[in-house]
């Protein structure tokens, strides 16, 4: 089974972002960075499915020359190659699903994996585009039965289930109230949520070794996609800081204040 | 050893061990967190996840020495490459730099219990073996020790010999057939004791020779004493250890006879570098749980993170351990750099290893010192913040301010490495190795100019301290003579007056070299400034009190005073920088 997985270089979620004072974009100097937390995700399930019916794993990123660090986590948890597409501008959901469907033609994957959605710009669409363009069967959100602490995640056995006969895909869902089965014919594009597996980390010969792995440079104009945005940024702006609390004496003083203070009732 | 050769610079301009109380600051390039590789980051990346998901859920299950999943978890750490960062490739390990393994060590000061236990494994219990053991002793443990499935201590201090390590009294005698040596004797305070599979013991062969051995379980004769119950480190496992006829093959004895006190020695020098790191480790810990604390508890209508009070301690606790962090990355540079300049691969490499970490003693019983006191400071000041709940067992502040007391103590003494510093320094002037007395001659001369910008007055006093250092060494030498080493105040004086130079110095010159524009760090370097050319000028003023008497102290005292610049701070408009830069990472500023 050759599996395709994407990798994108994010901000580290757990820093305070500042947008810039002209309201451009963030300001990223002293800013860490790491691959996309959803992308792990499926990086780690793509690492599953290979140790369980052989085969490849192909990590594809896309940015600028300091993605391949990001690149280099996939390869360390055990991806066998790297595609790095080369892009120093803006990207939208579109250019890197364009982007991604000339990879797949190059690279004839039986699976896409990709995280639901990247933790920087929080678009989720590129995976739905991709297989869209493709005419590829999805499945979005990939979660699974068994909980983060069974016995089957301490296994690690995949959460996607390959059919008898390997040429269809099962994927568990999460959807409003419940989890929802498909099966998709191969190839397929599914992208990965919260719970579907808890990544590996790296372990130290593995970082090592991810140095000898191949990585390929390419750029979107050798695979002739256009990377104009279709959708640009106008302006960041920061969430207005909370207002601190206030504690009412009683029910209609709550009531009072809804009303005349913050106009939620009439 | 494999290093990396892409950017080895040329031998002879690194700066030679203690050559930074003589060279001008800045002289040459300073290794600082912020000049770590990529893979150096992932490495501790995957060391702090390791830390994260593997052992601090464990805490309350391995404080109560539950050695049986300590040992697991070790042997976790072993699948993950932990234990194998310092072991050559040929006998399955990664053979990475030092500054990995300090990062690494770093990483597992999250807690104090496992931090001690794989560093007894990986550092003193194995390094003995990597580089004094032969062909056959590396074949037969190493592969072992690198998984974990094998694990070691390391015994040297004796229950009437502590600080005097080679005047142990385990004593081994050849066997009449010359197959074995005869062990007699003990050990105290054995880490890992209770649970290692190899032993590595000092004794005196035919109670003369210093030698190293390595033992096994399970040999006659080796007995292993009751736990201790200790203060902190409670999850650790610490024992003593006694031989009675203890039966050892003489294929055990660990490089040559009579030369264990090149072993001893050596691997201290190591363990004393990661001690520092780890102390820079162990504070950051310290400072985040105590912003957490002191951003959530209410007192007088808000938290107590808007005191000014608080927000001093936070703003200290960050600027010194900042200096710790610079030094310990300073010298784990200097050392990599030195190893990969001499480019060696083969056995031989080892014994050049061993050159470079003696190289830089000074510097690794500056950072053992000076780690371990900033850490003591910090923790206890992190655990004042947290008032009578930092008094209560349910937080963490209160077992890390007991599991760090030790630091003080092992790894040689503050008071012993306090001696080292002072007397190593006079031994390579005597040598010719360092030119201290032609900087002791030049001390009247104009200070070299300070490069204009931020930190201008930081980098002056880096300077003037070292002469303040250089003045004291010189009044030392003149008035006692070969007599010096018998005046321990007027050693640890001086010792203290490097240190500050050192901290000062490694603080200035990584801010400058890396982050230059950063007001931060500016405020951070400030506020550590300030403090530290206050206690070096007390400690400079108190070793000339112990050296000279009457008028020669006062004219002393006043060509010291003259190198007490007046500088001007705002140590309140400092602090309030680094308090509200710790918000965004939510307690230590410098990532």
């Amino acid at each position: 089974m050759k599996i395709l997985v994407t990798v994108k270089r994010v901000e580290d979620p757990y820093q305070a972002i500042k947008v810039k004072p002209d309201g451009s974009g963030i300001i990223s100097d002293g800013m860490n960075y790491k691959p996309n937390p959803f992308d792990e995700i499926a990086v780690e399930e793509a690492l599953r499915l290979r140790d369980t019916h052989q085969g490849e794993v192909v990590a594809v990123t896309l940015g600028n020359e300091k993605c391949v660090a990001e690149l280099r986590q996939a390869l360390a948890m055990g991806a066998d190659r790297g595609i790095h597409v080369r892009h120093d501008g803006p990207l939208d959901s579109d250019g890197v699903a364009r982007v991604l469907a000339k990879i797949v033609e190059q690279e004839k994957p039986d699976l896409i994996l990709t995280g639901k959605q990247a933790i920087d710009d929080d678009q989720n669409q590129a995976g739905q585009l991709l297989a869209e363009y493709l005419h590829l069967g999805q499945a979005t959100f990939a979660s699974k039965k068994e909980s983060l602490e069974s016995e089957a995640e301490k296994a690690k056995k995949p959460g996607l289930t390959l059919l008898p006969g390997g040429k269809a895909i099962e994927v568990v869902r999460e959807v409003d109230g419940g989890l929802e089965t498909l099966a998709l014919p191969l190839p397929a594009v599914v992208t990965c949520d919260l719970r579907l597996n808890l990544p590996r980390y790296a372990s130290l010969p593995n970082i090592m070794k991810a140095k000898k792995k191949e990585v390929k440079e390419l750029s979107p104009a050798g695979l002739g996609v256009d990377m104009t945005p279709k959708v640009t940024t106008r302006r960041f702006a920061a969430p207005a800081a909370r207002k601190g609390g206030v504690k009412v004496p009683d029910v209609a003083t709550l009531v009072e204040k809804l009303r005349h203070e913050a106009k939620v009732i009439s | 050893m494999a290093v990396n050769k892409e950017n080895a610079p040329a031998a002879d301009s690194i700066p030679a061990g203690g050559a930074f109380l003589v060279a001008p600051l800045g002289a040459t390039r300073v290794h600082a967190p912020e000049s770590f590789t990529d893979d150096q980051r992932m490495y501790y990346q995957t060391a702090q996840q390791f830390m994260v998901r593997e052992v601090l859920p464990h805490i309350d299950r391995l404080e109560k020495k539950d050695y049986p999943l300590l040992v697991s978890l070790l042997r976790k750490a072993g699948e993950a490459g932990l234990l194998s960062i310092e072991i050559p490739e040929a006998y399955g390990g990664l053979d990475l730099d030092r500054t990995t393994s300090m990062l690494v060590a770093e990483a597992m000061t999250l807690y104090g219990t496992w931090s001690v236990s794989i560093g007894a494994h990986t550092g003193i219990g194995t390094l003995p073996i990597v580089f004094f053991g032969n062909e056959a002793q590396k074949a037969k443990y190493l592969p072992k020790l690198a998984t974990g499935e094998l694990m070691a201590c390391y015994a040297l201090t004796e229950s009437g010999s502590g600080s005097d390590a080679l005047g142990a009294k385990t004593k081994a005698v050849l066997s009449p057939d010359g197959k074995s040596y005869i062990l007699d004797g003990n050990k105290q305070f054995i880490t890992n004791a209770g649970f290692a599979d190899v032993f590595i013991v000092f004794a005196k062969v035919d109670g003369e020779k210093f030698t190293g051995f390595i033992l096994e379980k399970g040999m006659p004769g080796l007995v292993v004493g009751k736990e201790e119950h200790k203060l902190g480190l409670r999850g650790s496992s610490t024992c003593q250890l006694s031989f009675e006829e203890c039966r050892v093959p003489v294929e055990n004895v660990l490089g040559e006879i009579g030369k264990g006190h090149r072993i001893a020695f050596n691997i201290l020098n190591m363990g004393r570098l990661k001690l520092g790191v780890g102390s820079a480790g162990g504070a950051k810990n310290a400072i985040n749980l105590a912003w957490v604390y002191a951003r959530d508890r209410k007192q007088f209508g808000k938290a107590i993170l808007e005191f000014g009070l608080i927000r001093e301690k936070l703003a200290r606790a960050v600027a010194r351990t900042y200096a710790v962090e610079s030094m310990a990355y300073r010298t784990c540079g200097l050392i990599d750099d030195r190893i990969a300049s001499l480019g060696g691969e083969s056995a031989a490499a080892h014994e050049q290893v061993i050159r470079v970490l003696e190289e830089y003693s000074i510097e690794s019983s500056i950072l053992k010192v000076y780690g371990s006191e900033t850490l003591g400071v910090v923790i206890d000041e992190a655990l004042q913040i947290h008032g009578g709940y930092g008094f209560i067992e349910e937080y963490p502040i209160e077992r890390g301010y007991r599991d760090q007391r030790v630091n003080r103590i092992f790894e040689g003494t503050n008071e012993i490495n306090r001696m080292l510093i002072t007397g190593m320094l006079l031994k390579k002037a005597v040598k010719g190795q360092l030119p201290l007395m032609e900087a002791v001659s030049d001390l009247d001369a104009p200070l070299p100019e300070a490069p204009a910008g931020p930190l201008a007055d930081e980098w002056r006093a880096a300077e003037l301290i070292k002469r303040m250092a250089l003045q004291v060494i010189q009044a030392a030498v003149t008035t006692f003579g070969m007599e010096l080493e018998h005046h321990q105040e007027v050693l640890a004086a001086i010792a203290d007056v490097v240190m500050e130079a050192y901290a000062i110095e490694s603080s200035v010159a990584r801010t400058l070299a890396h982050d230059a524009a950063n007001p931060v760090r500016h405020a951070i370097v400030r506020l550590f400034t300030a403090e530290a050319r206050e206690r070096a000028f007390s400690r400079a003023r108190y070793a000339l009190a112990c050296t000279l008497k009457g008028d020669d102290q006062r004219q002393a005292a006043a060509a010291l005073a003259k190198r007490d610049e007046f500088v001007i701070t705002d140590p309140v408009a400092d602090r309030e920088t680094i308090v509200t830069a710790m918000e965004p990472t939510a307690g230590y500023p410098i990532r």
